[in-house]
């Protein structure tokens, strides 16, 4: 009934969004489980993914244009929904990563000189 | 930006291909659970186990499916969708409810709505002209009087050099008369009414041709060839709608006249310049010398140029007023000109902007009833669903979203009460587009146009909402456990609620007070009006117009035609009597012409002469509209054109000529003759109900050949169509070609003078009465529930030897004390809004004390009826079973 939005979901959306564009730019086109397969083992399992969220994130990322969809076959002849980046997709990738880069940057600057002043 | 935009074309896509998604994202999803399953296999698990962890992982296909949903679609509008399914089939559950709340709602909202669309039609739509914002109506002077109103063609030349204001100026020669004109030839002779107009009249007014032409200006030179264009009503009704009328020649009064053109159907002259009257055909008006010396004849619309402004332009045209008064008092022969310049809409209809807004007015009042009423009504329902809400908040939803589920489910009722309010409107307007012959201007117009709907439509949501939202505030507001608690046992109702519903109640007393002292005092009005002294006989009075054609030349002639017709006419048997007037009153005849008056005393020094008005009647004219002869003699049959000239005045004449009341064998000279009175009749409203009679003169119709229209007055105790058919057959023998037709009873003129006051009468008294059934509803149910909730106390009160009929008090007292509280209430408000309505009262005070007492009276008398059944119920309950009751 409820579909007030999480916040806990909302960050997550955000940064899963992210992993997915980087994903199919390294990956190429990909089905669904793939993407979150694909997630799962380059994060060194830290992640653990509900599945279900991908879709919803694929979902998101198509109407805003910035990965396309196409049904085809897979390797082992299976007939499955392949995503891939698309122009914009790849534009928003970089600006996506720079501003992860430049925010984690400052968050360990941050936090190391508040634990350095803390030993003193 | 742009990906948000494109983000929300594809929720909207989505949301309407909610199938196919599905579908595609149900076979995406299974092919992907096979791969991991596959992958779960391969990693050793057991097929029932891989299927599991598969499904685990995924987090649920349900899930998956619900937020792969709410990501791509609008999940805002899918929750109000299923928020109406599910209000929907609630109240198909509840379809008595349902039904009574759509009509209420579908009543009010279809009431407001037909007197929105007179308001918006008469008011507030633009005039169906181009540009009609910069037309003005350019009278001259104050007066009523259409002959002061109307502008000389010499003074109109001067004002179109005088002033720069105007684009243009053209105007109509208000001085034709209903069915002046006789048209005969091919079909059934008729008497048509023709309208004369300046050449560029319909170009000024930016009306286009439905077929052929308008005049050129050789069309308007004096001795040119008879050209006429047509009202689109007239063409369709005589012509069949037949294109090729245009072209063809016509006999109208014997002469030829050739067909030009034919307006189209958004102009209609009569309802817009002459509400009331009728306009078949338009004839050019030449403003030539011939015309000029028939003094005031034009009355006169301008398009201001863009930039110019009102106050300019009457600046201008007061300037050009002065300096023609000075040449008058120089001297010069011609008429004054006391420009007085209104915005044409002003003309149009003004009169009737403070009527339709006390209308308007009492719109609100109702939708503000029927708002308390529905608030009622589902308060009443909210307390049987309290604990269906009790149990949704337990299961976990917030009070936002039962507020937006009970809205949802009054804009639900509100939609369907707009669809029944919207079909009564789409009738109501249609009837009363059909109208004819009433005074109101524009009413052929009126229709519910999309202006008109939206109003509708909005109003009706907002009524929803309104409505809806204090039982939802309401239902929300308790707390599950005491819902659940409050419910399951017959406890009295606590806090907000136990005054809220008795308050609505109280409110529908007040806002009914209000309505039946406004509709009460109207009403009183109306009879008053209705009852004024008209000076004549309307009951068993038809007139017929039978004017001597062109052919009858000389006044001997003439006098020989109503001899004849008088003869035939006076020996049909049922006619009592039989007699003729060129000034029918009530109708729009010529009857406001208006002659100097000089008596011996009046030397001709005196430059300002009295005017009365003109009237030309036969000897039985008084006796057949019983018209009262006060002193003298009416005429005779000999008083014609070789006797002496003689006149009958009426008593107002004789008071200001001769206060001494000596009028009788005075000479009074006018119009170039001199007349000896013989005669002081009592005097007529001619005008209309609510003006008083004016000085008027009466002179024997065979004495002048000056008059316009003759109308034949018959009295007879046989229905008009019998006796009509029977004059007709008895003058088309004397004379094939006279088109008697039309004939009108004097029932009719007065029920069409009196037709808007009768109206706003009867809205009024339909919206008090709709508002008396809904506060008696709301005293019932209110009553009622009270009773059912106090069931053990009566039981109580039954056990210690109360007896049924102080049962009955007991409920009834409850029922007039909120009565009292609401007229309490009432009374002062209805006082404040009776003010507003002061302009319209005729011959009753505010303080009308039969109005007052009889609206109490009403109201005591639906409360004690509404009351009346909850008390029996009350009384007749068996002890036993009130005790236990719960």
């Amino acid at each position: 009934m409820s579909t007030e939005p999480d916040n806990k979901l909302d960050l997550l959306q955000g940064t899963l969004d992210t992993m997915v564009l980087q994903t199919l730019s390294t990956m190429g086109p990909l089905h669904g489980y793939g993407i979150a397969r694909r997630i799962e083992q380059v994060s060194g399992n830290q992640v653990l993914l509900n599945q279900g969220t991908i879709y919803a994130s694929l979902v998101r990322l198509q109407q805003r244009g910035w990965i396309s969809a196409d049904w085809g076959v897979s390797d082992n002849n299976r007939k499955a929904k392949f995503y891939s980046i698309t122009k914009s997709g790849a534009k928003r990738l970089r600006v996506e990563t720079a501003e992860w880069l430049r925010l984690s940057d400052v968050m360990s600057r941050v936090l190391n000189a508040s634990a350095t002043e803390e030993e003193k | 930006v742009i990906h948000a935009i494109r983000e929300l074309q594809g929720r909207i896509v989505s949301f309407f291909r909610r199938r196919e998604r599905d579908e595609d994202f149900e076979a995406e999803l299974s092919a992907n659970l096979e791969f991991m399953i596959e992958d779960n296999l391969r990693s050793g698990m057991a097929p029932e186990e891989a299927r599991r962890m598969a499904l685990v992982k995924l987090g649920g296909m349900q899930q998956t499916r619900e937020l792969h949903r709410e990501s791509r679609g609008l999940p805002a509008v899918d929750a109000l969708l299923r928020d109406a399914r599910y209000g929907f089939r609630s109240l198909r559950r509840d379809s008595s409810l349902a039904f009574m709340a759509t009509l209420i709602i579908g009543i009010g909202v279809g009431a407001s709505s037909i007197v929105f669309s007179v308001f918006n039609t008469v008011l507030l739509r633009p005039l169906p002209f181009e540009d009609p914002g910069a037309l003005v109506w350019i009278a001259n002077g104050r007066s009523k009087n259409l002959s002061s109103q109307t502008v000389q063609i010499v003074n109109l030349n001067e004002l179109r050099e005088g002033s720069r204001s105007f684009v243009e100026i053209a105007g109509y020669s208000p001085f034709y008369g209903i069915g002046d004109i006789r048209l005969t030839g091919d079909g059934e002779p008729e008497r048509v009414t023709e309208v004369p107009v300046t050449e560029r009249f319909f170009a000024l007014l930016g009306v286009k041709p439905h077929l052929g032409r308008f005049f050129s200006s050789s069309d308007a030179q004096p001795n040119s060839p008879k050209t006429v264009v047509l009202s689109h009503g007239f063409w369709e009704r005589r012509f069949k709608a037949d294109a090729r009328a245009v072209g063809q020649v016509i006999s109208l009064d014997g002469k030829p006249a050739t067909i030009i053109g034919v307006l189209p159907p958004s102009f209609d002259f009569a309802t817009t310049f002459t509400p009331g009257g009728r306009a078949d055909l338009f004839r050019p008006f030449p403003l030539s010398p011939e015309n000029n010396k028939q003094g005031n004849t034009l009355a006169l619309i301008g398009r201001l140029k863009s930039g110019s402004d009102l106050a300019l332009a009457q600046a201008e045209a007061t300037v050009v007023g002065n300096r023609i008064k000075s040449e008058i008092d120089k001297g010069a022969r011609r008429n004054t000109f006391n420009p007085r310049l209104v915005p044409l809409r002003e003309r149009v209809s003004g009169n009737f902007r403070y009527a339709l807004t006390v209308l308007l007015g009492a719109v609100g009042f109702v939708m503000m009833l029927v708002c308390a009423n529905l608030s009622n009504l589902l308060l009443v329902r909210a307390t049987a669903r309290q604990k269906e809400m009790a149990i949704r908040a337990a299961l976990g939803a917030g009070r936002g979203q039962l507020i937006r589920q009970l809205l949802v489910e009054s804009i639900l009722l509100a939609s369907a009460g707009a669809a029944v309010g919207l079909a009564i409107a789409f009738a109501g307007t249609e009837l009363l587009s059909r109208i004819e012959g009433a005074a109101i201007p524009l009413l052929s117009q009126v229709r519910l146009d999309g202006t008109a709907t939206t109003v509708t439509l909005l109003l009706a949501m907002l009524t929803g909402i309104l409505f809806g939202v204090t039982p939802a505030l309401q239902i929300s507001a308790t707390a599950p456990h005491a819902a659940m608690k409050e419910g399951s046992r017959g406890s009295t109702e606590g806090g907000v609620r136990r005054w809220l519903r008795p308050a609505f109640v109280v409110g529908e007393i007040a806002m009914v007070c209000v309505l039946l002292t406004g509709a009460g005092l109207l009403l009183r009005s109306l009879l008053r009006v209705l009852d004024v002294q008209l000076g004549f006989k309307v009951e068993n009075v038809i007139a017929l117009r039978i004017d001597p054609g062109p052919g009858y030349s000389t006044t001997t002639r003439k006098n020989q035609y109503f001899d004849n017709v008088l003869e035939v006419v006076r020996t049909i048997p049922g006619v009592n009597s039989a007699g003729l007037t060129d000034a029918l009153p009530l109708s729009d005849n010529f009857g406001w012409r208006r002659w100097d008056a000089r008596t011996e005393r009046d030397s001709a020094s005196d430059s300002r002469p009295r005017s009365p008005l003109v009237r030309m009647v036969d000897e039985a004219y008084f006796a057949a509209m019983e018209i009262p002869l006060r002193s003298g003699r009416v005429f005779t049959r000999t008083d014609n054109e070789s006797s002496e000239a003689v006149m009958i005045v009426n008593e107002a004449m004789a008071k200001a000529f001769w206060p001494n009341g000596d009028a009788i064998g005075r000479s009074v000279t006018t119009g170039g003759t001199q007349r000896r009175i013989v005669g002081v009749v009592g005097g007529v409203r001619y005008f209309g109900l609510e003006q008083d009679s004016d000085a008027e003169m009466y002179m024997p119709i065979r004495q002048t050949g000056d008059f316009k229209v003759v109308d034949l007055v018959v009295k007879s105790a046989l229905p008009p169509e019998r006796i009509v058919s029977s004059i007709r057959d008895a003058l088309r023998q004397m004379d094939p070609n006279l088109p008697a037709t039309r004939f009108r009873t004097m029932r009719e003129l007065v029920d069409n003078s009196v037709f808007p006051r009768r109206s706003v009468v009867l809205i009024l008294a339909g919206f008090a009465g709709f508002g008396l059934v809904l506060a008696s509803l709301g005293i019932y149910a209110v009553i009622s529930y009270s009773v059912s909730q106090r069931k053990q106390e009566i039981g109580i009160r039954m056990a210690l030897g109360a007896s049924p009929s102080d049962l009955r008090a007991l409920v009834l007292g409850e029922t007039f004390g909120l009565t009292l509280v609401g007229v309490l209430i009432g009374v002062p408000a209805a006082w404040m809004a009776a003010r507003t309505i002061q302009g319209l009262l005729f011959g009753v005070t505010l303080s009308d004390p039969l109005t007052h007492v009889a609206v109490l009276a009403v109201l005591a008398v639906v409360a004690g009826l509404a009351g009346y059944l909850p008390a029996r119920r009350a009384s007749a309950l068996n002890p036993l079973e009130a005790l236990r009751a719960d």
